[in-house]
C-alpha cells in the first residue's frame, strides 16, 4: 500500500504541472486540473497517515534499486503528518489564489505561469518530506527553492524584484553550504543515506561530527529563519504576492524546521549543540517580536512574528526530550495553518482596505465584520490565547521545559511567556487601529489624501482624480456617499471633488471564493484545537519514534544489522 | 595513495574568490560569485569521491580500481541545478536593468525607516499633522525610476507621484 502511495506526493504534483503548461491556454482548466491534483495530494498524504500511524513507519525504494544503492522514500508519523499539513493549507491557498486571479480579470495574462509553479513547490515541500537520503533532501529543497524565487518575483515590479534578490541570494548561499555539508559527511562516512549516516555519524571522532552538524545546522537554520541567519526573512517576503506570502510563511521555514528535526534526532542523537540552539530559540523568539512590535504595516509585522515564533520550535527540538520534541510537532503543524491563514487575512485585508500600513487602515470592523471575525481568531491563536491551540502548543512546549529542569531551559519558558504576550501586543495593536479606529480619524486612502493635498495645493476642478484612472462624470452611488463623509479632509476643501479611485476599490466587496478560502483555513485552525487530543497523541507518538530511532533504521533497513 | 594538495588548494582559492564576490552590491558579481562557490562546491564533492581510479563501467574496468561513481553522480544534479538557477539570476539582473537602470541589490526603506525612528511611535501622531513625506514610507519605493508606472504595485507615500 504504502508502496504504491508514498512517491505520489511528489509524482501528481510534478505530473499536474507539466498538464498545467500544457494547457495554459485555458485558465478554467487549469484551475480545475491544479485543484484536482492538490486534492489527491491531500487525500493520498491522508491515507499515508493513517497508514503510518497504524503500521509504523515504511520506507520504498525507487526504482527498485535496493538501500543503500538507490533512492529512499521514508513514510513516518512525523514525514505524514507534514505532508497532510502542508497540503491541506496548500490546497487552501490554491483556492484562495484562484479567487484572487478571477476577481482581478487576469484572465488571458500571463500570470498563468503560477499554477505550474505552484504545483513545483508542492512537490518539492512533499520531496523534502518524504527524502531518506541527504542528497534527495537537497534535491527537494531545490525544486521548491527554485518555485518559489519564480513565485516571489511574479510579474516582476521593482519592490519584487528587490525583494526577490535578497531571497535568491541568501537561499543560493544555504544551498551551496548545504552541498558542501553533503560532500563532507559523504567523505566522512561513504554513504548520504540517512538510516546509515544514524549509524556511522556516531562512530566518528567528536571534532568530525560537530562539524558536520554545525555545517548542516547552518544551512537548515538559514532556511528556517532561525536568529542570527533569518534577517532575509522580513525583506523579501512582504512584497509577493498574498497568497504566496501565504504558502512561503506557512511551508518553507517549517521545511527547514522538519530538517532540523532530522538532524538532531536521526543523524545527531547526541545532543551536542543543545545548548547552542537553546540560546539561538531565545534569540529568535525575543529579536524577532521586538522587530513585530516596531512594525506598522502588517505584513512585515506577520513576516516578523514569523520569525519570532520559528524560536518556539527550536526550543523544542533543542530540549531533545519526547515531551519537547512532541511540542514541537505539535507545534509546526498549528503555526504552518495559523500563520498561512494569517497572511491570507492579511490579503483581504489589503484588498478591503487598499493598503497594509497600519497607520491608514481604519474602521475595517464596521466596513466588513466578517472580515474582523477572520482577523481576531487567528490573531488570538497566534498569540497564544486558550483555549485555541496555540495555547496548547505552547503549554506542552513550556511543560517540557520546565520538565528538563536546567537555568538555561527556565530562562527560555520565561522568554516564551514574554514573546507570547508581546505577539498579543503586536496583534492587538492591529486589532484597535486598522479594525476599530473610527475611519474619520485616519487619511484611510493615500487617493483621498492625494486629492486633498491637490486640493490644498491650489488645483480644483475635476483634476483631483489621480492616475488610477478614476471615470469623472460617473454617477455617484449611495456607498461613494458615504465614503465622502468619512473622508472629511477631502470633502471640507473641494466640496465637488470626484471620488477617488482608491475608495472605489476599498468599498468593492470581497471576491467570494478568496474569503470562501479564508474561512476554511480559519475553520481549521479552529479545529485544530477541538483534534488538539488527538494531534498532540499523534505528535507524541512521532517524537518517541523520534527519539528511539529504531522504527526509522528498521523500516528503511528491516531487522538485521545496519553497516 | 598520494594525498593531492593540487584540489584542496583550488576549493580554498574559489571558495574564497567565490565569497569575496558574493559580498557586492553589484548582481553580475554576486552571480559570478555563486558560479565559483558552485564550482568550488562540485570540486569538494569530487575530492569526497576519494583518489583517482578507471572509470566505473562493469566489465570494462578492474572493480579493484574504479574510481567511486557516487559523488560524480551527485556532482552531475548540482552542475545542472547551478545553471538552472544562474539562468534564473541572469534574468532577474536583466529585469532590474531594466525597471531602475541598476544591477545592485537596493536598501530596504521601511528597515531604515523603522531604524531611524525616534519617539513617539509614530502611530501616535496625527497623521494629518505630519509633513506628507512623514505620513507613510511604503518600502522600496525608493527605487521607482518612474512612479506613475509603479503606482498600482507599491504603496507610494502620499502625494510623491507628483
Amino acid at each position: 500500500m504504502t508502496e504504491v502511495l508514498a512517491p505520489l506526493p511528489v509524482l501528481l504534483p510534478l505530473l499536474g504541472a507539466a498538464g498545467a503548461l500544457l494547457v495554459s491556454g485555458h485558465p478554467a482548466f487549469q484551475r480545475s486540473l491544479s485543484t484536482v491534483v492538490l486534492v489527491a495530494v491531500l487525500a493520498v498524504s491522508v491515507a499515508l497517515l493513517l497508514t503510518a500511524d497504524a503500521e509504523g513507519a515504511s520506507s520504498v525504494s525507487v526504482g527498485g534499486w535496493p538501500v543503500p544503492l538507490g533512492i529512499v522514500l521514508v513514510v513516518d508519523r512525523l514525514s505524514a503528518l507534514m505532508l497532510v499539513v502542508a497540503s491541506t493549507v496548500a490546497l487552501g491557498v490554491l483556492v484562495f489564489a484562484v479567487g484572487q486571479g478571477s476577481a482581478d480579470g487576469d484572465e488571458g495574462t500571463p500570470v498563468s505561469i503560477f499554477h505550474p509553479t505552484f504545483l513545483v513547490l508542492v512537490a518539492g515541500v512533499s520531496n523534502a518530506f518524504l527524502a531518506g537520503d541527504l542528497f534527495n533532501l537537497y534535491v527537494g529543497f531545490e525544486i521548491l527553492l527554485m518555485a518559489s524565487y519564480v513565485l516571489l518575483t511574479l510579474g516582476g515590479t521593482a519592490a519584487r524584484i528587490r525583494g526577490g534578490i535578497t531571497y535568491v541570494v541568501v537561499s543560493l548561499t544555504s544551498s551551496l553550504l548545504f552541498l558542501a555539508a553533503i560532500g563532507l559527511v559523504y567523505a566522512a562516512t561513504g554513504t548520504v543515506n540517512m538510516a546509515q549516516l544514524g549509524v556511522r555519524l556516531g562512530e566518528l571522532p567528536e571534532g568530525t561530527q560537530v562539524l558536520l552538524q554545525s555545517m548542516l545546522l547552518i544551512a537548515f537554520g538559514i532556511k528556517a529563519a532561525v536568529f542570527p541567519l533569518s534577517a532575509w526573512l522580513p525583506d523579501s517576503y512582504p512584497t509577493a504576492p498574498a497568497p504566496v506570502t501565504a504558502v512561503f510563511a506557512g511551508l518553507l521555514t517549517k521545511v527547514g524546521v522538519y530538517a532540523i528535526i532530522r538532524t538532531q534526532t536521526l543523524l545527531f542523537p547526541g545532543g551536542a549543540l543543545d545548548d547552542l540552539l537553546m540560546w539561538a530559540a531565545l534569540a529568535t523568539m525575543l529579536i524577532g517580536i521586538l522587530g513585530a512590535v516596531a512594525q506598522s504595516d502588517l505584513r512585515r509585522m506577520l513576516s516578523f512574528t514569523l520569525v519570532s515564533h520559528i524560536g518556539y520550535m527550536v526550543f523544542g527540538i533543542a530540549l531533545g526530550t519526547a515531551a519537547g520534541l512532541a511540542g514541537a510537532v505539535f507545534y509546526v503543524a498549528h503555526h504552518i495553518a495559523i500563520q498561512t491563514t494569517l497572511f491570507l487575512v492579511a490579503g483581504l485585508v489589503e484588498r478591503q482596505g487598499g493598503t497594509t500600513s497600519v497607520h491608514r487602515l481604519g474602521g475595517l470592523a464596521r466596513r466588513s465584520p466578517l472580515l474582523a471575525v477572520l482577523f481576531f481568531v487567528p490573531a488570538m491563536n497566534l498569540a497564544g490565547i486558550p483555549p485555541l491551540s496555540g495555547f496548547i502548543g505552547k503549554l506542552g512546549l513550556l511543560q517540557a521545559g520546565v520538565a528538563e529542569g536546567s537555568v538555561l531551559a527556565f530562562a527560555l519558558v520565561g522568554g516564551g511567556v514574554v514573546t507570547s504576550l508581546l505577539t498579543l501586543l503586536a496583534v492587538a495593536r492591529v486589532w484597535t487601529r486598522a479594525f476599530w479606529r473610527p475611519p474619520s480619524q485616519s487619511p484611510a486612502d493615500d487617493t483621498a489624501a492625494a486629492a486633498a493635498m491637490d486640493a490644498g495645493a491650489g488645483r480644483t476642478g475635476a483634476g483631483g482624480g489621480d492616475g488610477e484612472g478614476s471615470p469623472d462624470g460617473r454617477p455617484r452611488t449611495a456607498l461613494q456617499d458615504a465614503w465622502r463623509r468619512h473622508t472629511a479632509v477631502a470633502t471640507a476643501s473641494e466640496p465637488d471633488l470626484p471620488p477617488a479611485a482608491g475608495a472605489v476599490r476599498a468599498l468593492r466587496p470581497l471576491p467570494r471564493t478568496m474569503v470562501g478560502a479564508t474561512v476554511a483555513l480559519v475553520a481549521l485552525t479552529v479545529a485544530l484545537t477541538g483534534l488538539a487530543g488527538p494531534l498532540y497523541g499523534l505528535a507524541d507518538r512521532a517524537a518517541t519514534d523520534l527519539v528511539d530511532r529504531t522504527p526509522y533504521l528498521t523500516s528503511v533497513f528491516g531487522t538485521g544489522e545496519i553497516r | 595513495m598520494t594525498p593531492t594538495i593540487v584540489l584542496p588548494l583550488m576549493v580554498g582559492g574559489l571558495y574564497a574568490a567565490g565569497v569575496y564576490l558574493l559580498l557586492d552590491r553589484s548582481l553580475t558579481r554576486v552571480l559570478l560569485g555563486f558560479l565559483l562557490l558552485g564550482n568550488a562546491t562540485n570540486l569538494l564533492l569530487l575530492s569526497a569521491g576519494g583518489p583517482a581510479g578507471l572509470a566505473p563501467i562493469l566489465g570494462y574496468s578492474d572493480a579493484e580500481e574504479i574510481n567511486d561513481p557516487l559523488p560524480q553522480a551527485l556532482i552531475l544534479t548540482a552542475i545542472v541545478i547551478t545553471f538552472g538557477v544562474a539562468a534564473f539570476v541572469l534574468a532577474i539582473i536583466h529585469r532590474s536593468w531594466r525597471l531602475v537602470r541598476e544591477e545592485v541589490v537596493g536598501t530596504d526603506e521601511e528597515d531604515r525607516r523603522v531604524a531611524a525612528r525616534r519617539a513617539p511611535d509614530a502611530d501616535e501622531l496625527d497623521p494629518d499633522d505630519l509633513a506628507p513625506d512623514d505620513r507613510i514610507a511604503g518600502h522600496a519605493d525608493s527605487l521607482a525610476g518612474d512612479a506613475e508606472e509603479l503606482a498600482d504595485d507599491v504603496d507610494l507615500p502620499a502625494g510623491s507621484s507628483r
